[in-house]
């Protein structure tokens, strides 16, 4: 006997197209020009403030850096999607989500000028700290999820990882883990083509990454990841099931700009590669949406750009201004700070953590 | 009670789980099964499969999805079927649990239990056996416990379950059944960080722990002579005081544990003598301990793990120095 016992297709999703022309049969509902609008503002203030931790970077007054250009529908469409009572649990590249989440930005400039009081995070951020070890972070999301489930609490987890990350087994142990448990995680691949100098082709032979997601017996869909309705659409869906299933969304981006400060994409994709995903820009076609409406203008544009511009330089600022205590490192290892710590930390305040003269 | 160390530790479970509503077990076959050697025996019949959670074959999701409980407010208490198997989580363990508390600074807290048998001598296949307390303890942010009987494992579990920090918590196989002890029934709690002097004496410190606790016991009565025994207890954070102290007192060491003898918790203790005592000492420190290779197969252990024999002659080298 042969027959066929399983069957699977991955849709794809997209409302709003390069050119700013919308899909009226699949707008959302809730969707109001005002939203649209305030999308619109999130987007261009993730990419401000990319441009600015970019230029602080190449000061010297900011560690390495991962820049998110490119890729500010797919964080923004998915954190306005957010209710106040879902987590989530980033990489370490989404900047635009910690943003629309509420994250002081001094705090932003803080983790990434390498300082560990920027990774405590607010109570009402709901997210847990910027996660490096690729994928890894997806297994907290699943237990974070079991959590919500276990205490009967209304709220989603929505985990994010890249196209690299899909090829780790956390990865998959994680999607499995919530297939099997029925718990609210919902699981966002930032595809943006790129997993340093690897391109998503040489990933995986799979068609699709969301395809990965009808192993572990989840819900799957791909969407236009430049598309910032499309993304609101999808991880609104996805929270609105997300008590009966979890979901696996691609989200297909782009990566603008490198990996991190620390290496140079002209070594190893072409300008013209580039040169494509620009005509697919995410900001682009939500301006032109709103200038075909006639709801939105270069002044009100000048107004935006200078609001946010004073937000992230007071925020810059105020990073600038903490004063730095070694004796934390000690502090928070453990709930108490066992003898033979204690040892090491005496002796280090007793010689001014053997820092020269004057430092 | 009269129990082994199974039966220990299935009772300090109970208690915590009755204790406390977000305390919960996960892990492979802890279920109906009991977990493979029954220290959960019975305990999903008593709480429900949601606190006794049968999961997916995946350890790193196991400790993964723990860490993520923890942040969520829950106590889980993840069990790992044996040592050799949680390298699979390794990440997790290194790169998360042992440094969310640090990394931000306390808001995110890591209360878990990681469970798992170690140690080898009951003939069991490849990869069962290992002795991995140094790898989890070099990194610090990871308590470390070995209990060597089953009134501390019951005392230092339940001390676990009221702590807001990671413990890895190994179990000696080998002792699991080795002897009973009359223990309370009642909750109690062990110290976690604090030594057990076995007994006192004064020409000689044996520091020890785990499934060597009842070897070098042994070898000392036969022996007849004046030795103190220290069972460690807690690898990390390591009661220094106590070992130190003793060794001022006897000027005499010998250090045994089941692990491989190179780069392990013998050449941290060895070494800490040596910064702190050691023109107290009238003897080189003799450190015991497996081979320094990985622990072979289970018809080659008896020549691997360290013995009464191997023990006795590093007592008289240390006596007779």
């Amino acid at each position: 006997m042969l027959k066929v016992v399983f069957n699977g297709s991955v849709n794809y999703l997209q409302i709003m197209d390069e050119t700013g022309a919308i899909d009226s049969t699949l707008f959302p509902s809730d969707l109001t020009d005002d939203k649209i609008i305030e999308m619109y503002k999130w987007m261009c203030f993730a990419r401000a403030l990319d441009a600015k931790a970019l230029s602080l970077q190449r000061q010297g007054r900011l560690a390495t850096y991962g820049p998110l250009i490119g890729e500010e529908a797919t964080q923004v469409g998915s954190a306005m999607a957010m209710r106040a009572s879902d987590w989530f649990v980033p990489n370490f590249r989404q900047h635009g989500v910690f943003l629309v989440r509420g994250l002081p930005l001094d705090l932003f400039f803080l983790y990434w000028k390498g300082y560990e009081e920027g990774a405590i995070i607010p109570e009402n951020v709901k997210a847990l700290p910027p996660i490096v070890p690729v994928a890894s972070q997806v297994p907290h999301g699943a237990g974070l999820a079991y959590a919500q489930k276990y205490n009967k609490k209304d709220s989603a987890v929505i985990a994010y990882v890249g196209d690299g990350g899909s090829s780790e087994g956390d990865f998959y142990e994680a999607l499995n883990f919530a297939g099997v448990f029925k718990i609210p995680l919902i699981t966002i691949i930032e595809n943006n083509q790129w997993a340093i100098s690897v391109p998503r082709k040489n990933q995986t032979a799979a068609e699709t990454l969301a395809q990965k997601g009808f192993a572990a017996g989840v819900n799957v869909l791909q969407v236009d990841g430049n598309d910032v309705v499309a993304v609101y659409k999808a991880v609104t869906d996805a929270i609105a099931h997300s008590k009966e299933k979890p979901t696996l969304i691609e989200c297909v981006t782009y990566r603008m700009s490198m990996h991190t400060t620390a290496d140079d994409p002209t070594k190893y994709r072409s300008d013209d590669e580039v040169a494509l995903w620009k005509m697919k820009d995410p900001i682009s076609r939500v301006k032109l949406y709103l200038t075909k409406k006639n709801i939105w203008s270069d002044d009100l544009e000048e107004k935006m750009d200078e609001e946010h511009k004073k937000i992230i330089d007071d925020a810059v600022d105020k990073s600038e201004s903490v004063k730095h205590d070694p004796k934390m490192m000690f502090e928070h290892v453990y709930s108490y700070i066992p003898d033979i710590l204690k040892e090491e930390l005496d002796a280090a305040i007793a010689s001014n953590f053997y820092q020269e003269e004057g430092n | 009670m009269l129990t082994n160390m199974v039966g220990a530790l299935n009772n300090a479970l109970e208690l915590i789980l009755k204790d406390d509503d977000k305390a919960i077990i996960l892990g492979e076959d802890v279920g109906k099964d009991g977990g493979v050697f029954r220290v959960t025996d019975g305990l999903q019949a008593k709480f429900g499969p949601e606190r006794v959670v049968d999961t997916p074959l995946a350890e790193s999701a196991i400790l993964g999805a723990s860490i993520g409980m923890a942040i969520g407010g829950m106590r889980p208490i993840p069990e790992i079927q044996f040592a050799g198997f949680m390298y699979m989580g390794f990440d997790q363990l290194i790169n998360h649990a042992a440094r969310y508390r640090s990394r931000t600074r306390s808001t995110y807290k890591v209360p878990m239990i990681v469970r798992t048998p170690v140690s080898g001598g009951v003939k069991t296949l490849e990869h069962h056996s290992d002795s991995p307390e140094a790898y989890y303890s070099h990194i610090g942010g990871l308590m470390v416990v070995e209990p060597s009987n089953p009134y501390d494992a019951k005392g230092l579990l339940i001390r676990a379950s009221h702590l807001d920090d990671p413990v890895i918590f190994l179990e000696p196989t080998k002792l699991y059944r080795l002897f009973k002890q009359d223990i309370p029934e009642e909750s109690y709690e062990i110290p976690i960080g604090k030594a057990n002097i076995v007994s006192e004496g004064d020409k000689l410190t044996i520091v020890t722990y785990g499934t060597m606790v009842p070897v070098v016991k042994d070898v000392v009565s036969k022996k007849n002579i004046s030795a103190e025994i220290i069972d460690l207890r807690t690898i990390n954070p390591l009661d220094e005081a106590t070992i130190i102290e003793s060794v001022k007192k006897t000027g005499r060491v010998v250090i045994v544990h089941e692990a491989e003898l190179s780069f392990g918790v013998g050449a941290e203790v060895a070494a800490r003598i040596a910064e702190k005592a050691i023109f107290e000492l009238q003897a080189p420190i003799v450190r015991v301990g497996s081979h320094s290779f990985p622990y072979p197969f289970p018809g080659y252990e008896n020549y691997y793990i360290p013995n009464a024999v191997k023990i006795s002659k590093a007592i008289d080298k240390v006596l007779q120095a």
